[in-house]
């Protein structure tokens, strides 16, 4: 057995050729990188080419071993972990050799470190359930996300159900890549730069009424932003709409702003008060 | 008056209802409509706002105008304050168009009582008709039933709803007929009970037809005021437990009676909000949700209210030293429920990880308990942290001084040298 460094091609599949291949050659494996962030080290190193019949083999045999520690491997694969390759790689090492009774023992030290990042992963990706932000332009919606882990393919199943017959499109932009829906189809591309179009009228108009909403709802008397914060950390508040400043509010082609009544009794989000835009449709005068 | 500005008139009258969740829904999304509530099974916050509530749902009124005079309510007729309504295609317009942005799971309708809780009712009926029918809304949809609305109303809504709530508003009856005339405790329970009887007939009916329409399939929920009477914590936490034992409520929320109006019967407006017992009440809510404790367990005539310092459950722990120390090996799940800094995730996981090898004490922080709480009362393989001596009286302080941070801090005093 000699010990060695693979790299792959940063899918999911190159990652599971890697385990095949450490098998076929009996190789241990120091480490797994990625192609991109390959540095040169001591250890020998080789790339490995992605097969799909392969990567299918290792796959069907993990999910023969155990259906939860296939489940486990291809959220673990989407987390922010560290090393995530080598620690799923011994997760399946453990998993082969022992079997998946280890599995249910969550202070297994094998297992503890992915189950916690999967933990990390679907903790984002519930808050972000709610957190994600659309606008409506021209009739598709979009978003904009920075999740720490790769959050797109938990969400895409919860937003294409939520939005059935909607067009809509969800930007990551730590990894940059955007996840697409339109009639009842759904795909996650690479997306390299993307930027935001500024709103139309009625878009800036419900934006203000949610932020209007949004300050208006909180009880002075019970003001605890500390609260707020272990709720809801900060590192989402970049894409809410409630916490953006003056010039997300404005519309596209909006005349000089006109003064408004502030909320009578609102605690004011951080980020200025924005300029009053013009009321929904709809509306009574 | 334009939307904004009802908008923020009617969110500032409806804020002080504590009830705000979207959980129990499980509708799948239609083709031609617009949304779903099957993934808000859990409960979905679009937000949390800066006194660090969930903001899930659209929670205004539809009119903020009202013919009662309930002495705590901001609402009541004898109050100088600016009054609108929505109409109901303002109120559905902003549904779907927050709904759409992501900005909320759904609408929570309430109301003050405009000309009579039938008019009112009648009225919310219109709203939700529109909303559910002509914009095709298949979102989650909170409705309050107003006591006193005729029993045919409360069963139209009930159909055009998720959830129903009735409030009891205020946790006796006494306490009722000195702050709120208008309202009895006959009118109140009356339709809860209609409520609970119509939701157990139409899941019966859904066993028999497929398609039976859906009677607020996700139950109904109430909400009690806190510290606006005198009643303490014994008597609201053994009508907390009457409510889910006969009336099978889901929920009961206290919200901690925020002065906004002045009045002789009621607390002056300086007083604070008594926040630490509405979160120590949500405790022991849990507790007999979840955790299979009785009211008469936690409190009694000889201690009614609950003590600030340590929580509910550490409270009974101290209580009861036979009880421990449990065993994480062989205790079954009721006993770790039992131990203060163990709760149902983490006692779950100790029974999973039990069948696979023996528990020691330094796997258990991994499987979620709290050793700083925990450590008291449990040993694992039959042994207690290393190095932990405690007597009755220091594990008080222990407990004491582990929920500290937690609690509010007093302000700073800047000490003088040269004072007395």
């Amino acid at each position: 057995m000699t010990e060695m460094v693979y790299c792959y091609d940063g899918s999911f599949e190159g990652f599971l050729c890697c385990v095949f291949e450490s098998y076929a050659k009996r190789e241990v494996l120091t480490a797994i990188c990625c192609d991109e962030d390959f540095v040169p080290m001591l250890f020998a190193s080789r790339s490995i080419l992605t097969d799909r019949d392969q990567a299918g083999r290792v796959y069907r045999k993990v999910v023969k071993c155990s259906p939860h520690a296939a489940e486990l491997l291809r959220k673990g694969f989407l987390t922010c972990l560290p090393d995530r390759e080598i620690h799923l790689y011994h997760l399946i090492q453990k998993l082969l050799r022992d079997g998946p009774g280890f599995l249910s023992n969550l202070s297994d030290p094998v297992l503890y470190p992915v189950a916690k990042a999967v933990r990390h992963l679907e903790g984002e990706a519930h808050l972000l359930k709610g957190f994600v932000r659309f606008s409506d332009l021209g009739g598709v919606l979009g978003g904009e996300i920075e999740p720490k882990n790769r959050v797109l393919p938990i969400l895409r199943s919860h937003f294409c159900a939520r939005y059935l017959g909607e067009r809509f499109f969800l930007y990551d932009r730590t990894h940059r890549e955007a996840l697409f829906y339109a009639a009842g189809k759904s795909v996650i591309r690479p997306l390299a730069d993307f930027q935001m179009a500024p709103p139309d009228e009625t878009e800036a108009s419900y934006r203000l009424l949610w932020k209007r909403f949004y300050d208006t709802v909180a009880i002075r008397e019970r003001y605890n932003p500390k609260c707020r914060q272990t709720n809801m950390p900060k590192r989402y508040w970049n894409t809410m709409t409630e916490f953006q400043d003056a010039s997300y509010f404005k519309a596209r082609s909006s005349p000089a702003a006109v003064s408004a009544p502030g909320a009578p009794a609102g605690i004011s989000a951080p980020g200025t008060p924005p300029a009053p835009g013009r009321s929904a449709p709809g509306s009574a005068p | 008056m334009d939307v904004l500005e009802k908008l923020t008139i009617l969110t500032d009258a409806a804020k002080y209802d504590a009830a705000c969740t979207s959980s129990g829904g499980s509708r799948t999304a239609k083709r031609g409509y617009i949304g779903n509530t099957s993934t808000s099974l859990a409960g979905c916050c679009h937000s949390f706002s800066a006194d660090g509530r969930c903001v899930t749902l659209l929670k205004v009124l539809m009119t903020n105008r009202c013919v009662y005079d309930c002495k705590y309510c901001v609402n009541r007729r004898s109050n100088e304050t600016r009054r609108a309504a929505f109409t109901p295609e303002e109120l559905a317009d902003l549904t779907i168009n927050f709904y759409r942005r992501n900005y909320i799971e759904g609408l929570f309708l309430s109301s003050g009582v405009f000309r009579s809780p039938d008019y009112t009712t009648e009225l919310m009926i219109r709203s939700l008709r529109l909303l559910r029918e002509t914009y095709r809304f298949n979102g989650y949809i909170h409705a309050k039933a107003i006591p006193g609305t005729a029993p045919e109303l409360v069963e139209q809504l009930g159909f055009l709803a998720d959830r129903l709530s009735v409030n009891i508003e205020l946790p006796s009856e006494a306490g009722l007929r000195a702050l709120a005339p208008d309202k009895t405790k006959q009118a109140i329970l009356a339709p809860m009970r209609q409520i609970q009887t119509r939701n157990r007939q139409s899941k019966e009916e859904l066993v028999k037809y497929r398609h039976a329409p859906k009677f607020a399939p996700a139950g109904q929920s109430t909400q009690l005021i806190v510290g606006a009477t005198a009643d303490n914590d014994f008597h609201i936490l053994r009508l907390t437990q009457g409510l889910y034992d006969r009336y099978r409520l889901k929920r009961v929320f206290y919200s901690a009676y925020v002065p906004v109006v002045e009045h002789a019967l009621l607390p002056a407006r300086d007083v604070k909000p008594p926040l630490l017992r509405e979160h120590r009440l949500y405790q022991a809510d849990w507790l007999l949700r979840f955790y299979g404790f009785r009211a008469e367990e936690l409190l009694d005539e000889a201690h009614p209210d609950f003590d600030p310092r340590v929580d509910p459950k550490c409270s009974w722990a101290l209580a009861h030293p036979a009880f421990f120390p449990v065993e994480v090996n062989r205790a079954d799940y009721e006993s770790l429920l039992r131990i203060p800094g163990v709760g149902v995730t983490s006692a779950r996981r100790i029974l999973s990880a039990r069948r696979t090898g023996p528990l020691h004490i330094e796997n258990l922080p991994k499987q979620g308990v709290v050793m700083k709480r925990a450590q008291y009362f449990l040993t694992a393989s039959g042994k207690m942290a290393d190095g932990l001596r405690f007597t009755q009286d220091s594990l008080l302080r222990g407990l004491i001084a582990a929920e500290r941070p937690l609690l509010p801090q007093p302000p700073m005093e800047q000490l003088s040298l040269f004072a007395v």
